[in-house]
């Protein structure tokens, strides 16, 4: 571990209160950020990862106690123990993000560069020709064709990568410590989605910024990201730098992500596969692993016992799966994963 | 945005021209003769069916109807003798437009004011309370309202004119009857639409820059929450003219309203009709310049 | 990293594969409710809405009963015993004629109520039928419906409405109800298109079409039946302006004919005194203002209710 931890979230828990009962988004997250690092979390919708980085930069209400538990270090320091308003000098300027929906996100009634000038004005006490010359600025750094038209239009007269490049350049604009991007492609065309993550990784050369990214879609991770967290139903359920987690991958919720990427390199088109099922409920999450009713390969323990972490020889490779304890390979041998 | 006036402009005209069209009919229809009257001197009567051709067929009588209108002519009261309808609308309906847009203008702006409150206090005692007075306003019509108001704050308080018109106290009490519906309404609209923007994905992006929340309300919220409001303006200038017609006649002010009940009252139909198609006219163009200035709030109708 | 695992004692089937029966036992654990259920379920949480639907049952139960039992009818005259206080003999005291006001008061809520429901069922059943056919139909006959619905309603229904009364002559509750539809059924055709606009795609219609069901039945069986959840609240919320139209054209003098009595008529006719005799004005405008009070409160409670994004 050469760079310090920027970031760290430990133990996070975060339930919603609903009518049926509380929804236990978050139920126990550990991971970290080092400086000038992309990680992503990977998992399917609804497997709590937009609720963790939401809470992570202070987007979840405190007040109706949704997180339950953790802490979240960012250099050193708790944010979670921050109040509304010591949390507004973080957000926005060292801790920017990129939300999914370029559609929805950006507010129709104001001017594109009103709104990409607007965090800057807010944190740098800029005047608006420097916040209007900054804007200008990044929007070429994105590459953006016209930047000064561009700015004086309104969201619903961009095309949709028009629009999810100033989602970037809104959260650029302040030089963010950490730049969190919610599934930043997947409301895009799939041609769009390239140029956004290959304008994304063009960034991460020129900026001082560290990455968390979120996506569903391993295919998008693959060429961005250092390390990858596997997230299902709350939890983290495989961790390990992407090398390993492309290649050796333990947890067969990890398998079933893996094998839904399509494959370019296969000649012979095999059918599109994806894992079976539903996630579980989590007002009422089931007992045991939570993946044990989609797993193909579930033993009788995974309904009984939570998986103990087991690690792996490369470094900090671990998952939670029985499959991989001593013991079930000692009555079992090793489980392979089956070609779909 | 031209194409959008323009298609406005025209529904517009030909909801005038109905009107028109469907008024003269009905008048038509009224049984006998509507201009018979013993009251009316025999010289008024012989006038107005010349004036409106009653000897001549129906085809010709509408034309000449309708050509008349193209020139602004509303043809003469029967009641108020020799005075034209016009003449009578140059004269009353000022003092209705000032009320009018006096109670209207502050209405608005208390009621987009509470609405906002509402919202932010939601669920606590600022929201009951504003929610209270928007509940009275939607519960009290005109009509019930302006006795208990004349009542406590002209006899029993003393503080405004009991009625009359011309003072600026003569027109608070008037103003505020008229209004109170406006406010009401206002109030449970702008309360339900801040709320429904508050879940908004733009307002997470608003509240993820770190902007403070009364920012986030102002900047982001407010011109968006506005949007679904507008439309109610023109229901609510309709409103305002139909109070007229109540408020008018109970606080004796001379205004258009006034004359136009007045003239359902004696029958006076050459008058009803004239004001019928200038009200009408009136809230028709009303309703056009609420849709431009619903184009000029929301940039994507203007692109539509 | 796995220090713990060592003491956990381990049954000798638990790595044996887990049957896929088994799998999916848990996930149904949570109950699925109906959607009437879940909107009555809601409904019942709002205190208001529900305040206001006890208090409407009891409205229109003394609406129904009131007049039987004051011994009294509306119509008769009793100069000896005028403008009296509510008292033993007279339980909401008498008016100007001596008329018991009891009597005239619940009497005439059942001209208003009737009005009003009448004014608010006829218009929406006409715009349900207008609106089915505009949205079920779709192309030139919904264009051609469109713009004649969007010129209709640009004409102010209030002037149109007292033309109306005007010709069909004013006094009867017929004529009030006619003018009312003729002026009303706009709003809810508009929104009955727009409801089978979207529910005209869907596979329970395409289904009866492909068994051979004719438009009409289409649209009177599939269609509408499927909109009244959202037509429900526009109904409960048209039914205090109905209200409110009667009282106002009873003001302007366009009402029922004395000596009929209406909620408008015992206001317009009670305003004049008020002064004098606060009771006169103050009972039928409480019955009028909680009449429209409590059906906007019912019809938010409904809204609410039936709103899937307020539900979480």
């Amino acid at each position: 571990m050469e760079n310090r931890k920027l970031l760290e979230v430990k133990d996070l828990v975060v339930h919603f209160d609903t009518f049926q009962g509380a929804v236990q988004a978050v139920r126990g997250v550990s991971w970290y950020l080092k400086e000038k690092e992309t990680v992503a979390i990977v998992g399917e919708s609804g497997c709590g990862k937009t609720v963790s980085i939401q809470t992570v930069i202070g987007l979840n209400p405190r007040k109706n106690g949704s997180v339950r538990g953790g802490e979240v270090l960012f250099e050193g320091k708790d944010l979670l123990a921050l109040t509304q308003k010591e949390m507004r000098e973080y957000q926005g300027n060292q801790l920017s993000i990129i939300f999914q929906d370029p559609f929805t996100f950006l507010n129709p009634t104001m001017t594109v560069g009103e709104q990409i000038m607007e965090p800057y004005l807010l944190h740098s006490r800029a005047s608006r020709q420097e916040a209007r010359a900054r804007a200008l600025e990044i929007l070429r750094l994105i590459s953006l064709p016209n930047p000064e038209e561009t700015m004086k239009r309104y969201p619903h007269q961009l095309s949709g990568g028009m629009r999810q490049r100033v989602m970037v350049a809104m959260a650029l604009i302040c030089d963010p410590k950490i730049l969190f991007a919610d599934e930043p492609t997947t409301a895009l065309d799939v041609t769009i989605q390239a140029q956004i993550m290959e304008l994304m990784n063009g960034l991460k050369e020129k900026l001082n910024t560290s990455i968390v990214l979120i996506t569903h879609d391993m295919g998008v991770v693959a060429n961005m990201a250092e390390r990858i967290y596997v997230m299902y139903a709350g939890k983290i359920v495989e961790h390990g730098d992407a090398e390993t987690v492309f290649h050796h991958p333990k947890h067969p919720y990890t398998w079933g992500l893996l094998g839904s990427v399509p494959r370019l390199d296969e000649r012979i088109q095999s059918e599109l596969y994806s894992i079976p099922g539903t996630p579980p409920d989590l007002i009422a999450p089931p007992k045991g692993c939570a993946f044990a009713a989609r797993c193909r390969y579930a033993k009788q323990i995974c309904r009984k016992c939570e998986p103990p972490r087991i690690g792996f020889e490369e470094p900090e490779h671990y998952a939670y799966c029985w499959l991989n304890h001593p013991e079930c390979i000692r009555r079992n041998g090793v489980t392979v994963r089956e070609e779909e | 945005m031209v194409r959008y006036i323009g298609q406005k402009v025209l529904i517009a005209l030909a909801t005038v021209f109905v009107l028109a069209t469907a008024t003269f009919f009905l008048m038509k229809l009224i049984p006998g003769d509507p201009f018979a009257n013993d009251k009316v001197s025999v010289a008024v009567q012989e006038k107005q069916r010349e004036y409106y051709g009653l000897d001549r067929p129906v085809a010709v009588q509408y034309v000449t109807y309708m050509k008349n209108l193209l020139h602004g002519d509303l043809g003469y009261s029967m009641k108020k003798t020799g005075r034209t309808v016009v003449d009578i609308i140059r004269e009353a309906f000022p003092v209705s437009a000032k009320l009018g847009l006096f109670s209207l203008l502050i209405s608005e702006a208390v009621g987009i004011l509470f609405g906002i409150l509402c919202a932010q206090f939601r669920g606590k005692w600022p929201d009951y309370l504003l929610m209270v007075v928007a509940i009275l306003g939607i519960a009290l019509p005109s009509m019930v309202l302006g006795p208990i108001v004349r009542y406590l704050l002209g006899v029993k308080l003393q503080i405004l004119p009991v009625s009359g018109w011309g003072s600026f106290k003569q027109m608070l009490m008037p103003a505020f009857v008229l209004g109170l519906g406006t406010i009401a309404g206002n109030t449970r609209s702008m309360r339900a639409s801040m709320l429904a923007t508050t879940t908004q994905d733009y307002v997470k992006t608003a509240q993820a820059k770190g902007l403070p929340p009364v920012k986030v309300v102002l900047r982001h919220q407010l011109r968006n929450s506005l949007v679904p409001i507008i439309p109610n303006l023109g229901g609510q200038i309709a409103g305002v003219l139909m109070g007229s017609f109540v408020v008018e006649s109970m606080f004796l002010i001379g205004g258009l309203g006034r004359y136009f009940v007045d003239s359902i009252t004696n029958l006076d139909y050459p008058l009803i009709m004239g004001l019928t198609i200038f009200y009408g006219a009136f809230l028709v163009t009303m309703n056009l310049l609420v849709d431009i200035l619903y184009g000029l709030i929301d940039p994507r109708i203007r692109m539509k | 990293m796995n220090k713990k695992n060592d003491s956990i004692k381990f049954a000798p089937d638990d790595f044996a594969p887990l049957p896929d029966s088994e799998k999916n036992g848990e996930q149904l654990a949570r109950k699925k409710t109906s959607y009437w259920r879940d909107v009555w379920r809601n409904f019942r949480k709002n205190k208001a809405a529900m305040a206001s639907l006890v208090l409407m049952a009891l409205m229109v139960l003394l609406v129904l009963a009131g007049p039987e039992i004051s011994g009294y009818n509306y119509y008769s005259n009793d100069y000896s015993a005028v403008n009296q206080l509510p008292g033993h003999a007279h339980w909401f005291g008498t008016d100007s004629l001596g008329r018991d006001l009891w009597t005239r008061v619940w009497a005439g809520g059942r001209v208003s109520l009737l009005i009003a429901i009448l004014a608010t069922l006829i218009p929406e059943l006409i715009g349900m039928v207008v609106g089915g056919i505009s949205g079920y139909f779709g192309g030139k006959v919904d264009m051609v419906i469109m713009r004649a619905i969007d010129v209709l309603m640009g004409i102010p229904s209030l002037i149109y409405m007292i033309l109306l009364m005007i010709v069909l002559g004013s006094g009867n509750i017929a004529t009030l109800v006619i003018a009312m539809s003729i002026t009303g059924w706009m709003g809810s055709a508009r929104s009955t298109r727009g409801l089978i606009l979207q529910l005209k795609t869907r596979e329970f219609v395409t289904a009866s079409e492909t068994l051979g069901a004719s438009p009409a039945w289409v649209i009177a069986r599939r269609l509408i039946p499927n909109t009244l959840g959202i037509r429900v609240v526009g109904i409960t919320m048209s039914l205090p302006s109905a209200i409110f139209y009667e009282a106002f054209l009873s003001y302007i003098g366009l009402g029922v004919t004395p000596p009929t009595p209406s909620w408008g008529q015992l206001v317009k006719a009670a305003g004049e005194v008020f002064r004098y005799y606060p009771y006169q004005f103050l009972i039928p405008c409480a019955c009028v203002a909680l009449t429209m009070l409590c059906f906007n409160l019912i019809g938010d409670g409904l809204r609410d209710a039936l709103d899937p994004r307020l539900r979480s």
